[in-house]
């Protein structure tokens, strides 16, 4: 057992599900007027919107379990790579439209079992931003659905690309279901969530749609971890130097 | 159309002690929906008063809706208008909003302002059906979704087949 207090417990764990929702949401973010038409487009900024707000939700009830004047602003913007703890997958750059497609898939179809799983948490809080995020992620998933079986069993480029972005993200999605001690003990509160036990239903899920959309599943040979203890990938830093710098450069500014 | 979640919230307000500042209230209006008021829509969840201190809860459509820090800026105002300084708003989580908060009067005037209201068209399942959708403009049913999000995430893209205008549907959720 730990000797981090209980409340110290929530804010890590609180602070991780926030990057990951803001990370990510960025990466959305990065769609905005690069779709690949006007609807998509609008559809990627929404999906990203959702995950930011997201985020806020969780950085401001950070904020509120730091209890030492922290705002969602200062996680958000006044901390550096190291100090992320997103898992690796929302870190990646956007790609081409498959790449973004592969990996709202895989987060979706994540996010459709662990969100369930966190509104049963006994932190009212967490349980009540799980209930909010979950409505969302099932219009998420659809859309991510929707796509991965029309670029599947598309044209031959777009079979193509599709499969080449699963087997560069496949080795990335073995993070989500690992726990560390932290969020074991959380588990066993009944706060947190064991991802653990939602690998065998996600891989059953993922590998259907890939089949129904002629996709191949790859092996299991490779693994990427780190997010949870702070090893990013290059990737992230330079992610931060273009979603922080404003508020860096001109502090405490409001738009 | 009533459902269980806007009769219980009806409720809510004729209970209230605070009727006048729940009138006050229907003036403000929904940003990106200029004719529904955030009563109406489901936004506005509770009016109380706790030492002195006028305490106004609203809840998000979505997580990341944009148009929150902008209400709560105008119910601030439309309170301040009518005298009344001591006024503090409170985002409320749970429980998760719905569109089965929306009133009746809600539905007709996203009807009348072009975009389709909410419809439990596919037995219950929460996500945008693929057909069915009532064109606000000429009432149409041959009617086909275009994208899963429109103008705003409470939103889908639709095309009617037979006037052939696109329109915007609020989702169920």
């Amino acid at each position: 057992m730990s000797e981090v207090t209980n409340n110290t417990a929530i804010l890590k764990y609180t602070l991780r599900l926030a990057d990951d929702s803001l990370i990510l949401g960025h990466r959305l973010t990065e769609w905005t007027s690069h779709g690949p038409f006007l609807e998509e487009d609008i559809a990627m900024s929404n999906v990203a919107l959702d995950y930011i707000g997201r985020a806020r939700m969780y950085y401001g009830y950070a904020a509120e379990l730091s209890g030492d004047g922290k705002t969602e602003d200062d996680f958000a913007f006044l901390r550096d790579e190291r100090e992320f703890r997103n898992l690796l997958i929302n870190e990646l750059p956007r790609g081409d439209f498959a790449y973004s497609t592969v990996r709202q898939l895989f987060i979706d179809v994540f996010n459709s079992l662990y969100l369930p799983k966190l509104m049963q948490s006994n932190d009212e809080t967490l349980a009540a931003i799980a209930a909010k995020g979950i409505k969302e992620t099932r219009y998420h998933l659809r859309r991510s659905r929707d796509w991965t079986l029309r670029l599947g069993d598309g044209t031959a480029e777009s079979h193509k690309r599709m499969q080449k972005a699963i087997d560069s993200l496949w080795g990335y999605t073995h993070e989500l279901f690992e726990l560390d001690e932290l969020e074991q003990q959380l588990a066993d509160q009944g706060v947190g969530v064991d991802s653990t036990a939602l690998k065998a239903e996600w891989l059953a899920t993922v590998e259907s749609i890939l089949s129904e959309a002629t996709l191949t599943r790859p092996e299991d040979d490779w693994v990427v971890k780190g997010g949870r203890t702070g090893y990013h990938t290059e990737n992230l830093g330079h992610l931060l130097t273009e979603m922080q710098f404003l508020h860096r450069s001109n502090p405490g500014c409001e738009w | 159309m009533t459902s269980a979640a806007w009769v219980e919230r009806l409720h809510h307000r004729r209970q209230s002690v605070h009727q006048e500042i729940w009138d006050l209230l229907d003036e403000v209006k929904d940003p990106e929906i200029p004719v529904v008021s955030i009563w109406d829509l489901g936004i506005l969840c509770d009016v109380t008063l706790e030492s002195g201190q006028y305490l106004i809860s609203i809840t998000p459509t979505y997580s990341g809706c944009p148009a929150m820090d902008t209400i709560r800026a105008d119910v601030s105002e439309a309170l301040n208008k009518a005298g009344i300084q001591n006024v503090t708003v409170n985002m409320k989580l749970a429980p998760a909003w719905t569109t089965d908060s929306m009133s009746p009067l809600g539905r007709k005037q996203l009807l009348e302002y072009g975009i389709a209201p909410p419809e439990n068209k596919v037995g219950g399942c929460a996500l945008t059906p693929e057909q069915g959708i009532r064109c606000p403009r000429c009432g149409s049913e041959q009617t086909e979704r275009i994208s899963e999000f429109a103008s705003t995430a409470c939103k889908a893209l639709f095309r009617c087949s037979n006037c052939l205008e696109p329109f915007d549907y609020f989702k169920q959720i």
